[in-house]
Formats: C-alpha cells, sequence, structure tokens
C-alpha cells in the first residue's frame, strides 16, 4: 500500500475499533468478569461461579428464563405465521400504488415509539377500555372485563411490536421471486398448497431467517411490553436483570443473568442459522 | 396465487379480509391513542366526556396541556438533544465503516465484518448492562488511584449517547454500505484522470452520491435514539429522555396528557419519515 492509501485506511480504521473494543468487547468482558465474582465481605471480592449457581438452584429465576425463551418462540412463529400471507400479498398481488401505499402503512407503527404502541394496546385492552366496553354495549357480558395483564395480552403486544420486523424482510425477498416460477409450478399441476410450499417457501427462506432472527431478539429482549401487559405471574427474564441491577444493586447476579440471556440469544441465532445453511454476514448484511 | 391464475372468489374474498383485518389490528392501538387524546376526562378511557382540547393547551391543574407541563417538555428536549449527538456521532462512523469495508482489502475484514454486526443480535438490555458495569469500573478505577470523581462516568446522558450510538452505528453503517456498493467507482477514476487529488474526487464526486443515503440513515439513527428504551432505562440518569419520562408516568397511572405526547410524536415521526421518503424519490 502506498503510504496516502495506509493513513487513509488508518484513519477509517481507528473510529471502529475504538467503537467495537470500547463499546462493544470491554465492557462485555468486563460484565463477564463481575458475573464470576463473589462478594464476600464488604468491598472484597473472590472469584467463583456462585451467581450462576444461583440461577440453576433457584427455581424462579430458572423458570423465568425458560418461559421467556419458549414466550419468544411462540412470539416468533405467531409473528411469522401472521405476517406472511400479509407479505406474500404486498409483494406478490397488490401492485402499484397500493403496493407502495399498503408497504408504508406496514411501518407507520414503527415510527412511533414501542411506549406509544404498548399504551394504545392498555387503553383497548384494560378493564374500563375499549373492547370491555363493547363487549358489554353488545351484551356478551355484564360486567367489565379486564383483559390486561395476562399472557395473551402480553403475546399481543409482543407480535404487535415486532411485526414490521418479520414483514420487510419477507417482503424482499417475495419480491424478488419471479411470478412466471409460480405460473409454472402451477403449470406442472401444482396447487396453491404445494406451490408455496415447494417454491414460495424455499426462495423465501433468507427473509424468513432474518425475520425471525430479529424478531426472536426482541422478543427475548423486551422489557416494556411483558412489565405493562403481562401479569404478575408472568415475570420476563430483563425485568429480572432490571431488579438485580437497579432495585437490589446485586451487579454480580445481575451480570450473570445478562450473560445468560446473551448466551440463549446468541445461541438460538446459531441454531437458526446452522439449520438453514444461512451466515450473520448473509442475513443481517 | 398470483393474479394471473384463477382463485375462486371464496379463497380471494378471504385472503382480501383477512388482510383488512391485518391492518385494522395495525392501525387500531395508535388510533385509539389518538382519539383519547381529545376526550374531556382525567382518564383516557371511555365514557367519552366531550371534545377538548385541553390536554395540549390547557394550563390548570389537573388539566394541564403538554406544552405547559414543564416536566414533558425538559424530557422532549432531552430526547432531540441525544438523538442529534446520537445521529451525528453514528453517521461519522458509519461512513467510515462503510468506505473502509468497500475499498479495502486487509487481513481480518471478514472477522471485523462479523464483530461490526454483533450489536444486532445483543439484546438492547444487556447492550446497556455491559456499557453501564464497564464505565463505573473505569470510574471506580480513576477515583481508587486518583481521587478523581469523573460524573460523566456515571448513569447519565453521556452514557445514553453512548449506550444508544453502540448498536445504531451498526444499522447505520449497513444503509450507506449499500449505497457505496452501487457506485460506480470509474466516475471516481474519471476525476483522478482530470486532476483531482484522492480527497477532491471523494468530496466532489463520492460524497454528493452518497449524500441522500447519509441523510436516510441520519434520519433513521435519529428516530431510533428517540424511541429507544431498553439500552437507555439502564444508563439513565437524572435527565430522562422523553420515553422514560413517559414510562415513569404510565406506571403512576396515565391523564390523556400521555395520549396527547404521543399524538405529537406520532405526527412528528410520520412528518420525518415522509420528508425523507420525498427527498429520496426525488433523487
Amino acid at each position: 500500500m502506498r503510504a496516502e492509501a495506509r493513513l487513509g485506511f488508518i484513519l477509517l480504521l481507528t473510529p471502529l475499533l475504538l467503537w467495537l473494543t470500547l463499546l462493544i468487547i470491554i465492557p462485555h468482558i468486563d460484565m463477564f468478569l463481575i458475573s464470576i465474582r463473589e462478594r464476600v465481605a464488604v468491598r472484597t471480592y473472590e472469584t467463583g461461579f456462585a451467581n450462576y449457581l444461583t440461577f440453576f438452584t433457584e427455581p424462579l429465576y430458572l423458570v423465568t428464563f425458560m418461559r421467556t425463551a419458549l414466550m419468544s418462540v411462540l412470539a416468533t412463529v405467531m409473528t411469522l405465521i401472521i405476517a406472511f400471507p400479509v407479505s406474500y400479498y404486498i409483494a406478490k398481488i397488490a401492485k402499484g400504488r397500493l403496493q407502495s401505499a399498503l408497504f408504508l402503512l406496514c411501518l407507520v407503527p414503527f415510527w412511533v415509539s414501542e411506549l406509544v404502541r404498548t399504551f394504545g394496546w392498555m387503553i383497548l385492552l384494560r378493564e374500563t377500555g375499549i373492547f370491555s366496553n363493547l363487549l358489554q354495549f353488545v351484551g356478551i357480558v355484564d360486567g367489565p372485563v379486564e383483559m390486561l395483564y395476562n399472557d395473551t395480552a402480553m403475546m399481543v403486544g409482543l407480535i404487535y411490536t415486532s411485526m414490521l420486523f418479520m414483514v420487510v424482510p419477507l417482503v424482499t425477498t417475495l419480491e424478488s421471486l419471479d411470478d412466471s416460477v409460480i405460473e409454472a409450478g402451477y403449470d406442472l399441476g401444482g396447487n396453491a398448497i404445494t406451490v408455496t410450499r415447494e417454491i414460495v417457501i424455499p426462495h423465501a427462506t433468507p427473509g424468513i431467517v432474518s425475520g425471525c432472527i430479529v424478531v426472536f431478539m426482541l422478543s427475548l429482549g423486551n422489557y416494556l411490553t411483558p412489565t405493562m401487559l403481562g401479569g404478575k405471574e408472568s415475570l420476563w427474564f430483563t425485568e429480572l436483570i432490571y431488579s438485580q441491577f437497579i432495585v437490589r444493586f446485586n451487579w454480580e447476579l445481575g451480570a450473570a443473568f445478562g450473560f445468560l440471556l446473551l448466551g440463549l440469544s446468541s445461541f438460538i441465532v446459531w441454531i437458526a442459522l446452522r439449520l438453514t445453511g444461512q451466515t450473520l454476514e448473509k442475513t443481517m448484511g | 396465487m398470483i393474479p394471473t391464475i384463477k382463485q375462486s372468489r371464496f379463497a380471494r374474498f378471504s385472503y382480501n379480509a383477512y388482510i383488512a383485518l391485518f391492518f385494522i389490528y395495525l392501525a387500531l392501538p395508535l388510533v385509539v391513542v389518538s382519539v383519547f387524546a381529545f376526550n374531556d376526562s382525567l382518564f383516557p378511557s371511555l365514557p367519552w366526556e366531550g371534545f377538548t382540547w385541553d390536554w395540549f393547551f390547557g394550563d390548570e391543574r389537573p388539566k394541564t396541556g403538554v406544552f405547559n407541563e414543564r416536566g414533558i417538555m425538559r424530557s422532549i428536549r432531552t430526547s432531540v438533544f441525544v438523538a442529534l449527538c446520537v445521529s451525528v456521532l453514528s453517521v461519522t462512523v458509519g461512513t467510515c465503516n462503510a468506505f473502509l469495508f468497500n475499498r479495502y482489502q486487509f487481513r481480518f475484514s471478514g472477522i471485523l465484518y462479523v464483530l461490526m454486526l454483533l450489536p444486532l443480535v445483543i439484546p438492547g438490555i444487556v447492550l446497556g448492562i455491559s456499557i453501564l458495569v464497564f464505565s463505573s469500573t473505569v470510574a471506580n478505577g480513576v477515583e481508587d488511584s486518583f481521587g478523581w470523581d469523573i460524573e460523566a462516568l456515571r448513569p447519565g446522558l453521556l452514557l445514553v449517547i453512548l449506550g444508544q450510538f453502540s448498536f445504531i452505528t451498526t444499522i447505520v453503517t449497513l444503509v450507506i454500505a449499500a449505497r457505496l456498493k452501487r457506485f460506480d467507482t470509474t466516475l471516481e477514476e474519471a476525476a483522478l484522470n482530470l486532476g483531482a487529488t484522492r480527497l477532491t474526487a471523494i468530496r466532489t464526486i463520492t460524497m454528493p452520491y452518497l449524500g441522500p443515503a447519509m441523510i436516510g440513515a441520519a434520519v433513521v439513527a435519529f428516530l431510533m435514539s428517540f424511541e429507544n428504551f431498553n439500552t437507555t432505562l439502564m444508563l439513565v440518569g437524572s435527565d430522562a429522555p422523553l420515553t422514560i419520562a413517559m414510562f415513569d408516568r404510565l406506571k403512576e397511572g396515565s391523564t390523556p396528557v400521555l395520549n396527547a405526547v404521543s399524538l405529537l410524536l406520532m405526527i412528528g415521526s410520520s412528518l420525518l419519515a415522509l420528508m425523507m421518503i420525498a427527498f429520496q424519490k426525488k433523487e
């Protein structure tokens, strides 16, 4: 490399390295170091895995962890099932103006904060809310019904919040599917089901994978929706992290929890990539 | 199922009905939030007590409108400040990254690229706590060895900005890199042939081409920062940005003033997004 190019290279590399080392890599190493620290007395610590042991021996923590993982998988699958027909409609059936209008409409809710969206669901679902009043008005129920603070409400909120991140990659991959390929499928005797299974879904796989990864991540790491819409029993793992850090000031245990959450999400992302033969660069970049 | 292939009327009808239902589902919470901003009642719920502008302009308790509510206005200013810092920082670093990965082949570029994508797959709350832990390790270290207490490294605006910057930069990099990939490098070579220096060529040819993508990325960064909740929650100090301030109020029980703020937010971000789209159409 010539000297000038070399200088340019170094100038461009520096911000990247600073960003990645100071804000991503070292903080995570530090978090790991804190998580393997045990407080034995005031300001004296020993190295050990006691925090992780606490996690495995205390049923509440373990159950919450598993529940969060399973519910996030469920939310991801449901988002995919709901979003797929819609994305297909936008990509293949709607044309011209209607197509771009529908696509934009999908994006609109996500230009506003998650807090506003959650607030909307609270107004709809709570005891004095719209649905409760509607049901009373129609005469299906006699008194007010509380639809907030349970798993279903939380699920509705989670799916709503991450819908966009499923629709956008799906629409993008489905748009690149040539109509004539679908026609050929029908000409060869396929019907809606076989064509979808044999042609549309295999073609959309990269979009499905990247959509699922992002939605899963967002659900797993969500704090707002479970706190506001979920009930007392539906504790989310992020709520445990928050309470260890901010309420109880037990950073050691909180850091261990954070690391477990990170491990879980990386593991599931890795599995998803392996199962479908995709790479992170291709699905995200 | 594409338009050129005949489907039964029933199948077509139910498909269209499903799409309609989906968009109702999308719109419902936002419509409800907006409508109740105008309800003349102390709670954002039924019954409907009549139309009022009080939740925007009211200046008497208990109906203090948004524009007269000091706490909310201050948190909006805080959010705007944070979002501006984050967009400037992330667009600067993101542009450097895009050029680096586009123009240079070097060892470890593959690894660095994957590392660059990582913030997307780290849960926001984990990013928040890792930065919180690290900054307080540094602050404690400095305090123990030099006796200086660095206030900036304790939870507060600097940490909020850094925390949001740490993952928004990835997204900004991807947006700018996507445009740079489509750039015809022969244009730059032509400029070099005509006697321009490398920097002049980049300044006069490449940057104007990248401009729309950079502005688009800045808008995306601004919006993402403005509405970020998870990372901010872990790093926030005494000046709360809008989302945190609204969250605290929502926990206490809400008045329609929150609906009014939400409506303003929706209008603001839609305008910003529409401006961005119009701007990109023109290009």
